[in-house]
């Protein structure tokens, strides 16, 4: 818990895991009674409610104030005790977690560069999965897992393949020096956690060029879990900015705003992001690809957004303090950005939390048609597009294993964004 | 009812015409036109290129007043039932997408059905048996079948066809189509479609059965159903006549939803399993710039959009004695 929330910590503690940002958004929206100071900047909030709140519980004694335990508990510390409780989404957001350190530490993670056609010195294409082994040739345990190199042979079908030698084992070192990266983009070094000397190691086998598929599904991580994030934020800030300006200022500037929605929501979304992504020039960069793949992502999704905050601004403009706001002589842009929209955060935040998976599958799905991030750089999605020649997908099926990756990343979303519905909605909680 | 629907129609006709200028405009996105491939190609003479480019009413690095002129030519051909011509295939857009939009329909409507068919079942059993093991199993399925990319399905399902060889490995027809009997074509159809419509109906089936849960457990709990229990009515019919109908209506809107994810989801399905449908045919328009034929498809999928919500509406006032047609 963060000792800047001090002031405030002992009537209304916020909780243990969340930033004060955020427990901040839970206490205006969850209770009526603090959100009418709005939102006001969270100093503010400090100043007032809480002395309210410790004035209340000053004139109760014992037994009485212990029987008011949700006065003592914030609202955000409600929904994490509710979020807490459900295990599936627990577990989600702890997969989730280490989701994103596994994509922040892939270039140490992975044995090799992405873009190497040749890691262990030999162009080798799809080169199946090597096994970690821990037994040896003459039977003994040893808990330091080796490899065993291959020997390249043509079958009469004229196939490759790549039978384990058992001669060469191959140790796994860790923390061996191999290709150049820059560790959080800043720190440059050519550590990586593990590798082999004289030879090579291929967790998950190569691909048609050679490449280490166990180092492009690393680094593609990178690619296609940020992806979503930085889309929907891009979308939720947008969505709530027009949806907040069209529900608040209501008649022309409202039917114009929603018809473009309307319009922008009757059209098959991917049947969209396909003709916008196609129309990216081949011959772009990647980042500069990679960016405008967001901006096309976060384009066609906001209107869904900003139709949510419109209906929630519509409710919430009606209110008193919005009424207090405009007596006072507060701006509109100001009243709407810094009043009313802060009262929808909740419920956009689930809808946010609940659409990231259609960001990375929409990333994903543009990429394996090849229309979004392009070779040489990898992405779960453009991994796969390999698997669409029949022959591939027949023989060769380690190539499916970013498929499995985007999977268990949409679950774990899926389970979070479901749990964290449910402990926000009181109805729910009682349902079950 | 009548005046209702008509209505509804005549609203569409502006938000088809939105429609038609987003997809304009889009395919104006992309630099260069259908023409730069052939550009490429040392074969075919500058003159060629010039009567074609003429031919079909292309500009050479047009200005906006040229598009809008363009666009122009095109809504108002289209008004009259003529939405220009394939460059690539030379034949009408319309033509093309006829097919490719049967082929997209037929799957569309049984993965709805399939969706539908087991999902609604599904979500009742559930919701009675709540927390029990068999809820706890489906609960979890049914996430999986939300999560899972569809195209990745689409890949796992090629590869048991491959593997098994008890479907055909993509595509709608096989080679000896043309030679079937009319009922062997139905079948060779069917055949063909088993695999996709699984693909497509499974996110379907999953999210429909955990809105029937919630839906069916929201109504059970309300006083209706205790009054009619506690009227000693049996309780089957509660279930059925009562609660079952009232947690229905509100799947019926989101049939309208479905039908986006639906066609969103058949893009993908229809390129992994080669089917010939609308979405792959959007792709290979746009990737050739074949500029009316995208635009076709384009404004079909969006057509096919606004045609489902109006009869998830038209399907909800018909079924909710509540609403009333205004």
């Amino acid at each position: 818990m963060k000792r800047s929330d001090a002031p405030e910590s002992t009537s209304t503690p916020s909780g243990d895991a969340s930033p004060p940002a955020s427990a901040h958004e839970g206490q205006l929206v969850a209770s009526p009674a603090l959100g009418e100071n709005g939102a006001v900047p969270e100093t503010q909030v400090i100043g007032q409610t809480p002395a309210s709140t410790r004035a209340t519980r000053q004139a109760l004694t014992g037994r009485a104030a212990r029987e008011l335990p949700s006065v003592s508990a914030s609202p955000i510390q409600l929904t994490w005790r509710q979020l807490r409780k459900n295990r599936m989404a627990v577990l989600g957001g702890v997969t989730l977690l280490l989701m994103y350190a596994m994509a922040l530490f892939a270039p140490f993670l992975a044995p090799y560069n992405p873009t190497n056609q040749s890691p262990g010195g030999q162009n080798l294409t799809f080169h199946p999965p090597m096994r970690l082994r821990f037994v040896d040739r003459a039977g003994k345990f040893s808990l330091h897992p080796f490899v065993y190199q291959t020997q390249q042979q043509f079958t009469e079908e004229r196939d490759i393949i790549y039978p384990p030698v058992a001669e060469q084992p191959r140790p796994l070192r860790f923390f061996v020096r191999g290709s150049d990266y820059n560790l959080f983009g800043l720190i440059p070094t050519n550590v990586h956690l593990f590798g082999v000397d004289n030879g090579y190691v291929y967790l998950l086998g190569t691909d048609q060029e050679g490449r280490d598929y166990f180092s492009r599904l690393l680094i593609g991580s990178q690619i296609s879990l940020s992806v979503g994030l930085i889309a929907i934020l891009i979308t939720f800030t947008l969505g709530m900015l027009v949806g907040g300006i069209s529900g608040f200022y209501g008649g022309v500037v409202d039917d114009i705003i929603q018809r473009g929605c309307e319009i922008l929501m009757s059209v098959p979304d991917f049947y969209l992001l396909l003709a916008l992504a196609a129309a990216l020039p081949t011959d772009w960069d990647p980042v500069k690809v990679y960016l405008l793949i967001i901006v096309i992502l976060s384009f066609v999704g906001w209107a869904g957004m900003a139709r949510i905050v419109r209906g929630l601004v519509l409710s919430v403009r009606e209110r008193e303090y919005v009424e207090a706001g405009r007596a006072l002589g507060v701006g509109d842009f100001r009243l709407i950005v810094r009043h009313i929209l802060p009262s929808t955060f909740t419920y956009a935040i689930v809808a946010a939390t609940m659409s990231v998976p259609a960001y990375i599958l929409g990333e994903a799905g543009l990429s394996f048609l090849g229309l979004g991030i392009r070779d040489p750089m990898p992405s779960w999605g453009n991994m796969l597009s390999t698997a669409q020649q029949l022959s591939v997908l027949e023989r060769y099926e380690w190539i499916l294993a970013p498929g499995f990756m985007i999977f268990i990343t949409t679950l774990a979303f899926n389970f979070l964004g479901d749990g964290l519905r449910d402990a926000l909605d009181p109805k729910s909680r009682k349902l079950g | 009812m009548l005046r209702f629907i008509l209505k509804r129609l005549l609203l569409l006709v502006p938000l088809v015409i939105g429609i038609t200028l987003v997809s304009f405009f889009v395919m104006q996105l992309a630099p260069g036109d259908y023409l730069d491939a052939l550009r490429g190609q040392p074969q075919i003479r500058p003159e060629t290129i010039e009567r074609l480019r003429r031919e079909f009413g292309l500009v050479e690095n047009p200005t906006l007043w040229d598009q809008a002129k363009q666009y122009g030519r095109w809504l108002g051909n289209a008004v009259r039932g003529n939405f220009g011509f394939s460059f690539t295939y030379k034949i009408e857009t319309f033509e093309l997408i006829k097919q490719r939009l049967y082929y997209t329909f037929i799957l569309s409507l049984w993965a709805t059905v399939f969706s539908w068919v087991v999902g609604i079942p599904l979500g009742i059993y559930v919701a009675r048996n709540r927390n029990k093991f068999g809820d706890r199993v489906a609960n979890f399925v049914a996430f999986a079948g939300i999560s899972l990319p569809g195209f990745f399905i689409a890949l796992l399902a090629m590869k048991l066809a491959q593997q098994t060889g008890w479907f055909p490995v993509g595509g709608a027809q096989s080679v000896n189509y043309e030679s079937l009997s009319q009922l062997g074509k139905i079948k060779d159809t069917g055949w063909h479609m088993i695999l996709p419509v699984l693909v497509l109906g499974t996110r379907g089936v999953a999210g429909l059965m955990r809105q029937m849960r919630g839906n069916l457990l929201d109504v059970l709990s309300e006083n209706f159903v205790l009054a009619a229990r506690a009227r000693g009515l049996a309780e089957r019919k509660v279930l059925y006549k009562h609660a079952v109908r009232n947690s229905i209506n509100p799947l019926i809107t989101l049939f309208g939803y479905e039908l986006s994810g639906l066609l969103a989801g058949a893009a993908l399905v229809e390129n992994v399993m080669s089917w010939p449908g609308l979405g792959r045919l959007l792709l290979e328009s746009v990737q050739a710039q074949d500029l009316y034929v995208a635009m076709g498809a384009f404004v079909m999928g969006g057509v096919l959009l606004i045609i489902g919500n109006l009869i998830a509406d038209i399907l909800l006032a018909v079924t909710d004695p509540r609403i009333k047609f205004s």
